[in-house]
């Protein structure tokens, strides 16, 4: 099998868009054979994943694996490349594995305008998307996958959503293309600087990149090339003051695509940071990581104080998101390798966590027709299943100690304390006080949120109404994220020992 | 006077290459075909004329496969006319984007009673006309060139002629078009009085010597570009575009928008880079005005617009203003980089995959329209419900207009935006975050031909399914296979890359 290695991570970005033209053939009404063919689809690219797990070579994680490198728009010098190392693998099964889960979980749950048939071929889309993003090692191979997730998401949002859809889904697009317009201008900007380093040929490789761009870009042109990269990826993440899209689409997307957006595509943002901008402009990256840190915490405390204004669960999680993601990026401006792997991990547990509790506000929704905080009450007697769950992903999420959600804060609040050469100890430990601080508001915020959906007596308005608890498929897709919530909460190790090596590659070239 | 002729040398007929004629001869008898069985045939065998016309186009490309095969350069008539690879590219272009519009117009033109045998005969003809552009090299044949291939277009515009609109279409296109060709003529009788010549190569040489007089020059450049900016919509001669668009029937506004826009590119290319290449300090400013205000003025038009044609009229404004961007910053690459020549690649890419994505999104509303009868955005609500197929076929052009990776018209957008920056110019930089910002702009009413699609209801509830007649079917699978593979693979651009002038200066 060792053939297969050249064409695993290949397989793994257009097995979902195979399966999504296989779909395409069939007649809409065979609902039974979409589920089936998009179960399967998903299933064997996670099989790709088991291979790619089983196969990785865990002592090289630092290094790029399974690489292939193939002309492919030679005018423009861009090349086929991919290959991943101890970053993308974990970002990769996740997906892989999300997108599984959501597909079990769509089997009963397909929002209106019900339509299995385009909602899990737009689902298998984005797959390919998102997969592609984390393998892709070419900048244009790269931009190509980020703007792919745009167009199914934006259906998604605007087909199946709630009352506000098409607000919701024009103002996703248009902010994150706003940020790809300014992303792919440094991208250019990087070709044609590097141009004469690379003996007069531009280069979009990033391998190639890490190793030229420094050297050979004035520092002010670098900085402003890392601004253009940041606001294509700060847009992604988001980070404060361009979040204003998440809530929105949050909160108008259906169960499985707020699932996806949080589980996944905000972590294309996080993930193209320490992927390109950081190891491509190391010295520019430390002229801007005060500011990245300074909105990172921003983020944090704005994301608290914004949950608690809010009288929608799942409006009070897409605010969470912008509150987590904000310890992300708090772990990346530091620019230390610890900090990196917190970031690395903390995308993983916000992955899964938020994913998760997202999930539940679907459920909820489902059977309550509503998320108002006020009209809830009571989930633990209504459903007592479904509310010992919200109350595990809460605490989760609260950064638990034992849980996944601690290895993702706990270290990146940690790493603040020391960050990287270059970087002001006094201006980063005061971030460190503040991020600290939002730790407390979390857990206020997400007890509050559960104590006025799970605790108390039910509400009058429900008393005729009969509340079913869990659904087999509900526990399928639950279930498997629950208890990776655990294990890495446990041993956190597994993800720690596979980023650890390559994120000190990422880091490598600070401070040469 | 006798005497005079008597001294003369005896005429000698020139000696043609007739391998590289043979496109325009077979499209030459084909034309002469489809008179003929126009001619013969009663009513009933009408059909017939227009299978003849597209075999007549596919056959057309034969000579130029086996011209491209053979790789060599030829000239004939004293560097008048040429046969190169820029010629050879867009010939291909040319009778390829003539077939698609054969196909789209087969079903409309027989269905709509119009006069069947004399439609295709006048669009061969205007096709005939853009090979003939292809070649021409010199400001008389480009000229000769220019006329066949406009003055069937005026008729054609007006084929619906117990149609008000449609008489305003045709009318509009005639008189501005003519008005163009005068100022164009006018500004060849000043080039050919300074530099006394007609051959593009040697106006080339002249000017660039310098010796030739600055405002004369100028004068002339500017009118002749003026001329030209006419033929391809651009700001702020575009004012007959939406009328004629919108009134002419819509596979010649498909033909329109992409056939004759290329046609009127080309001619841009051959005057721009081969006859006027050393004075990119008169035409560099010149063509970044207009390719600055022709795409935003075009894309802030085309938000308010309500009907699709309009809009994509509109839209197809704005997209010359892109294809026009990189003749504004040629003067400023440098020679290490290609010199001038560096801006012609980029601007063919564009135009193959433009008219793959724009013939596609004309070929749905065409198929829209038979069921509908109507061209405005609102009768596409629910689109999605009832044809599936359909709908995505319609959000893969439009978001590949729109510039949205992976389909083809991203790719179109970043070679322009690469050459752009290739420059590398404060001028050039303004002019690309220009672009940027427009591209962003033209995602709003491009999304909304989405959103009626995929978000609202059906406007009068009839859910009744469209039936796609053979040829716009595989007129819209040959766009959509196009607009695809340009999206993802380096075809475009290779294309873009081959086509480059035999003969310079």
């Amino acid at each position: 099998m060792d053939s297969f290695d050249d064409y695993a991570l290949t397989a793994a970005v257009f097995l979902p868009l195979a399966g999504a033209i296989a779909m395409l053939l069939v007649p809409r009404d065979a609902e039974g054979t979409h589920k089936l063919l998009a179960l399967a689809t998903s299933v064997a690219t996670l099989g790709v994943g088991g291979y790619l797990l089983a196969n990785f070579d865990y002592d090289r994680a630092g290094d790029m694996q399974f690489g292939i490198d193939k002309p492919w728009i030679e005018v423009i010098n861009s090349r086929y490349i991919v290959g991943i190392d101890g970053i993308s693998l974990p970002l990769l099964i996740l997906s892989m594995a999300i997108v599984v889960l959501v597909i079990l979980y769509s089997w009963t749950h397909f929002p209106e305008p019900h339509n299995p048939k385009a909602f899990l071929i737009l689902i298998l889309i984005l797959e390919a998307g998102m997969n592609g993003t984390f393998v892709a090692q070419d900048l244009i191979l790269f931009f190509v996958f980020f703007e792919v997730v745009l167009l199914p998401m934006y259906f998604m949002i605007g087909v199946w959503g709630g009352e506000n859809r098409q607000y919701a889904a024009i103002k996703f697009f248009l902010f994150t293309l706003f940020g790809s317009a300014l992303m792919i201008l440094s991208f250019l900007a990087l070709f044609f600087l590097v141009q004469e380093a690379n003996g007069g040929e531009g280069t979009f490789a990033i391998p190639d990149l890490i190793r030229l761009a420094s050297d050979n870009i004035t520092r002010d042109t670098q900085l402003l090339i890392f601004g253009g990269m940041f606001m294509g990826f700060a847009i992604k993440v988001p980070m404060f003051p361009f979040h204003t899209w998440l809530p929105d689409a949050h909160t108008q997307a259906p169960t499985q695509g707020s699932v996806i957006l949080a589980a996944i595509l905000l972590k294309l943002g996080t993930y193209g940071f320490i992927r390109i901008a950081i190891p491509i402009l190391p010295d520019a990256a430390v002229e801007w990581a005060p500011w990245i840190g300074g909105l990172a915490v921003i983020g944090i405390i704005y994301g608290a104080l914004g949950c608690l204004a809010q009288s929608d669960m799942k409006r009070l999680i897409a605010f969470s998101s912008v509150a987590h993601m904000g310890y992300v990026m708090l772990g990346i401006a530091t620019l230390t390798d610890f900090g990196l792997n917190a970031a690395v991990f903390g995308m993983v547990a916000h992955g899964l966590i938020t994913g998760m509790l997202f999930f539940v506000a679907g459920s909820v929704k489902e059977r309550f027709h509503t998320l108002e905080l006020a009209r809830l009450g009571g989930l633990l007697k209504q459903a007592p299943r479904m509310g010992w769950i919200l109350g595990f992903c809460a605490m989760a999420s609260l950064g638990l100690p034992g849980l996944a959600g601690f290895w993702g804060e706990f270290p990146a609040i940690l790493a603040a304390y020391n960050p990287a050469e270059g970087l002001s100890e006094e201006l980063f430990r005061g971030y460190m006080v503040v991020a600290a601080i939002g730790t407390v508001f979390a857990a206020g915020y997400l007890l509050w949120m559960l104590q006025r959906a799970a605790f108390g007596e039910p509400k009058a308005e429900w008393d005729a109404v009969r509340i079913s608890d869990m659904h087999w498929n509900e526990y399928a897709a639950w279930v498997p994220l629950l208890v990776f919530i655990v294990v890495l909460g446990v041993y956190p190790n597994l993800i720690f020992g596979l980023t650890d090596d390559a994120v000190r590659t990422a880091v490598s070239a600070l401070g040469r | 006077m006798l005497h005079l002729l008597a001294q003369a040398e005896p005429f000698r007929s020139p000696t043609v290459d007739f391998h590289a004629f043979a496109p325009e001869i077979v499209l030459s008898v084909s034309i002469v075909v489809v008179l003929l069985v126009d001619l013969v045939f009663d009513e009933r065998g009408k059909w017939a004329t227009s299978s003849i016309a597209g075999i007549g186009l596919l056959a057309a490309l034969v000579p130029v496969l086996t011209l491209a095969v053979d790789g060599a350069d030829r000239s004939l008539f004293d560097g008048a006319y040429v046969v190169d690879n820029f010629a050879l590219v867009m010939k291909a272009l040319f009778l390829l984007s003539g077939y698609v519009t054969i196909l789209i117009s087969a079903r409309y033109i027989a269905e709509g009673d119009y006069y069947e045998g004399e439609y295709y005969f006048m669009l061969l003809c205007s096709l005939l006309g853009m090979l003939v552009m292809g070649s021409a090299r010199d400001l008389i044949s480009i000229f000769v060139a220019l006329e066949l291939l406009s003055i069937p277009a005026y008729l054609l515009a007006g084929w619906r002629k117990r149609d008000l609109r449609g008489n305003e279409a045709s009318l509009k296109y005639y008189l501005l078009g003519v008005f163009a060709a005068a100022v164009m003529l006018y500004g060849m009788s000043l080039i050919f009085g300074v530099t006394g010549s007609t051959i593009l190569t040697e106006i080339g040489a002249a000017l660039d010597g310098g010796e030739a007089p600055a405002p004369i020059v100028v004068v002339g450049i500017l009118f002749i570009v003026i001329g030209f900016a006419f033929k391809v919509s651009a700001v702020p001669f575009h004012t007959w575009a939406p009328d004629t668009y919108e009134g002419a029937p819509t596979p010649i506004t498909a033909y329109l928008s992409v056939a004759s826009k290329a046609a009127g590119f080309v001619a841009l290319l051959q005057l721009v880079f081969i006859g006027f290449l050393g004075r990119s300090d008169v035409w560099g400013p010149l063509f970044w005005v207009l390719a600055a205000i022709t795409m935003t003025v075009g894309n802030l038009i085309a938000l308010r617009q309500t009907n699709i044609v309009r809009m994509l009229a509109y839209s197809s404004v704005a997209q010359a203003g892109f294809m026009l961007a990189p003749f504004a910053v040629a003067g400023d690459i440098d020679v290490d980089r290609g010199g001038p020549l560096a801006a012609i690649p980029p601007v063919v890419t564009y135009l193959l995959i433009y008219a793959a994505m724009n013939l596609g999104a004309f070929a749905v509303v065409m198929v829209v329209a038979r069921k509908t009868r109507s061209g405005e955005l609102s009768s596409y609500g629910g689109l999605f419900e009832y044809a599936p197929g359909l709908a995505v076929l319609m959000t893969v052009f439009i978001f590949a207009l729109a510039g949205i990776p992976p389909l083809g018209g991203w790719l179109a957008k970043f070679v322009v935006f690469r050459a752009l920056l290739d420059a590398g110019t404060p001028a050039a930089i303004v002019l690309a975050v220009i672009a940027a910002v427009n591209s962003v702009i033209s995602l709003f009413y491009y999304a909304s031909v989405a959103r009626e699609m995929w978000m609202r209801p059906v406007p009068d509830g009839d859910r009744a399914p469209i039936r796609i007649p053979a040829s716009l079917g595989s007129a819209l699978a040959l766009a959509a296979a196009f607009t695809l593979l340009f999206g993802v693979s380096n075809v475009a651009t290779r294309f873009g890359d081959l086509a480059i002038f035999g003969f310079l200066p």
